[in-house]
């Protein structure tokens, strides 16, 4: 189902934030709509607008309804939806591509063997294919820091489970509906835990608090035992950033 | 010489909260923030300072010892309080003398009590506030044997007190539509409005679980949402069809089910429900909800105007003997 015709749509979220739709479902095209709007929100901010953000294929606008009101500013986002095809704008300026070494399996990342076999594939061959992937922070969300990652192969259109796995640790890297999350926080997860990074994707203290950004590619190479541990022994988490071009 | 509050004993879950963090939800990061913010305002007018940060006592307070005279302020939830033995009326302020030992009990109603101190604590600020956002690992639970800085006290009376602005724990919530209001059925929209919800045990500053009388609110299309934005006040109906309602430290997006958001108003009765507590919704317009707003940010403008000398009661014995860090006399109850 593509009811594209209905999007781009805005709708009320509370008393003080207003969420600027592009689609109901994941795509690429939406979710650099909802990337290029928001930026162009941050652009020229409307008086009264308090925030913005994005989630995978929407804008969220947070702003302040007694010095604003909501129509007065839902009419504004609808003029500056009406200047472009925003599903036909790029990515953002300042790109990275991150790398993560990423142990896949073994006691540290128990669900493995079982995301495999849902994707239909050999433990081997899924660490290559997830360890092969390329894939981009579509938002950042839930937790501080916190990526969805996307797309993945076909072959990785795996349900969440029913029940949830109770903890996953920070740094895990977990699978899903063709994406991936890594984890900034310990949480209870639906999705399974088949990678475990160094990862810290949020450090309150530093000055740059953030590790990603939307937008950046991240891999996730394989690493073996030794190499993981001796990385943690070193206190190092492996990662690299450089510029993407 | 600002001194310093020494934790001797805490409650599970004692942290400084002040207005929170906003600005990064585009990060992650929900703005957190003491759970009654209402509290918060009230406690930094009865001391006559700017709205800050203040310790959130979380259903259970501690015990304090300051290492100088210190203006304290008591709000939020009511719970006994004392200075060496002496009680300590609730939702007033009073001069904690150096050395001498605060205890506060356990909440009597509500959940969340705050204790505010005159100049507030000197902490170091991260990402621009210097209160915990403990989901997201900023700050931490404090425990006995913490010490908090204090920052100077420009000084002022003591001995005063306050009538709260009223709001209770529980009651009937007014809640806005939200994203997926209309993908519930309007008979189970309709039974929400009608059911009486009990706060369940299970609940922290990112959310409450609710239990309902009668059947669950589940929807069968709930597990093929899209992950998007949620705010504090949002109802998430999770699989189970018992709502959540969402507080300041919740994630940032989500993919269950809303049925709807509590307005801002209203949240502070949520965090205030107590464990068993009685919840209703009612659905409101939002020229409603934006009267509501509007009212209670009048309320919080005239704290500082309904503040007034305690007058001397039994049950304070002498605490208003050494009230007067700047001359107040005693004078009329406020109530």
């Amino acid at each position: 189902m593509t009811a594209e015709t209905a999007f781009p749509r805005i709708d009320p979220v509370g008393l003080d934030g207003l969420l600027v739709r592009f689609a109901d479902s994941l795509s690429e095209r939406a979710n650099r709509a909802a990337l290029a709007f928001r930026a162009a929100l941050e652009r020229e901010t409307p008086e009264g607008v308090e925030e913005c953000a994005t989630s995978l294929v929407s804008a969220f606008v947070r702003f302040d309804p007694l010095a604003l009101a909501p129509d007065v500013l839902e009419r504004r986002l609808s003029d500056l939806l009406g200047t472009r095809d925003w599903y036909a704008e790029e990515l953002p300026e300042g790109r990275r591509r991150v790398t993560i070494p990423t142990l896949y399996g073994t006691d540290l990342a128990p669900q493995l063997a079982e995301a495999a076999e849902a994707a239909g594939l050999s433990e081997d061959a899924a660490i290559r294919s997830l360890s092969e992937a390329e894939v981009r922070v579509t938002t950042i969300g839930f937790a501080p820091g916190q990526p969805y990652l996307g797309t993945l192969p076909e072959c990785w259109d795996i349900p969440r489970q029913t029940a949830l796995t109770p903890k996953v640790p920070v740094g895990a890297l977990v699978v899903a509906i063709r994406q991936l999350v890594l984890f900034s926080v310990t949480t209870p997860t639906g999705w399974r835990h088949v990678g475990q990074t160094h990862a810290r994707l949020f450090r309150p203290e530093a000055d740059a608090p953030f590790l990603l950004r939307p937008g950046d590619a991240v891999r996730f190479p394989a690493v073996d035992r030794a190499a993981f541990e001796a990385m943690r022994e070193a206190g190092g988490d492996g990662i690299t950033v450089e510029p993407f071009t | 010489m600002s001194g310093a509050l020494e934790v001797l004993q805490a409650g599970p879950g004692l942290s400084l909260q002040d207005a929170g963090r906003p600005g990064w939800l585009a990060q992650g990061l929900s703005r957190g923030g003491a759970a009654d913010r209402v509290a918060l305002a009230e406690g930094a007018a009865l001391l006559g300072q700017a709205s800050g940060v203040a310790l959130e006592l979380a259903g259970m307070g501690g015990r304090f010892r300051a290492t100088r005279d210190l203006r304290i302020a008591l709000t939020g939830a009511r719970m006994a309080a004392s200075v060496d033995g002496r009680t300590l009326r609730w939702n007033a302020c009073w001069l904690l003398p150096a050395g001498e030992t605060l205890e506060i009990g356990a909440a009597q109603d509500g959940v969340y009590g705050y204790l505010t101190v005159g100049g507030g604590f000197d902490q170091p600020e991260v990402l621009g506030a210097q209160g915990a956002h403990l989901a997201a690992g900023i700050g931490r639970v404090l425990a006995a044997g913490d010490r908090l800085a204090l920052g100077q006290d420009a000084g002022g009376a003591t001995g005063l007190g306050l009538d709260p602005v009223a709001r209770s724990g529980g009651g009937t919530l007014r809640v806005l539509p939200s994203l997926q209001t209309e993908v519930f059925p309007e008979d189970m929209r309709a039974r929400f409005c009608t059911e009486t919800f009990r706060r369940d045990a299970r609940g922290n500053r990112m959310g409450v679980r609710l239990v309902p009388e009668g059947a669950g609110f589940g929807l069968d299309a709930g597990g093929r949402i899209l992950s998007e934005v949620i705010v504090p006040g949002d109802i998430q109906i999770p699989g189970d069809g018992a709502p959540y309602v969402l507080l300041s430290e919740c994630q940032t997006t989500g993919g269950y089910p809303r049925i709807g958001t509590v307005i801002p108003a209203d949240l502070p009765h949520v965090a205030q429900a107590a464990p068993g507590a009685e919840i209703r919704f009612r659905f409101v317009t939002r020229d409603e909800a934006l009267a509501a707003e509007r009212g209670l940010r009048d309320a919080l403008n005239r704290l500082p105007k309904r503040i007034a000398p305690l007058v001397r009661d039994p049950k304070d014995i002498n605490l208003l003997d050494h009230d007067l860090v700047s001359g107040v006399t005693d004078g009329e109850v406020t109530r």
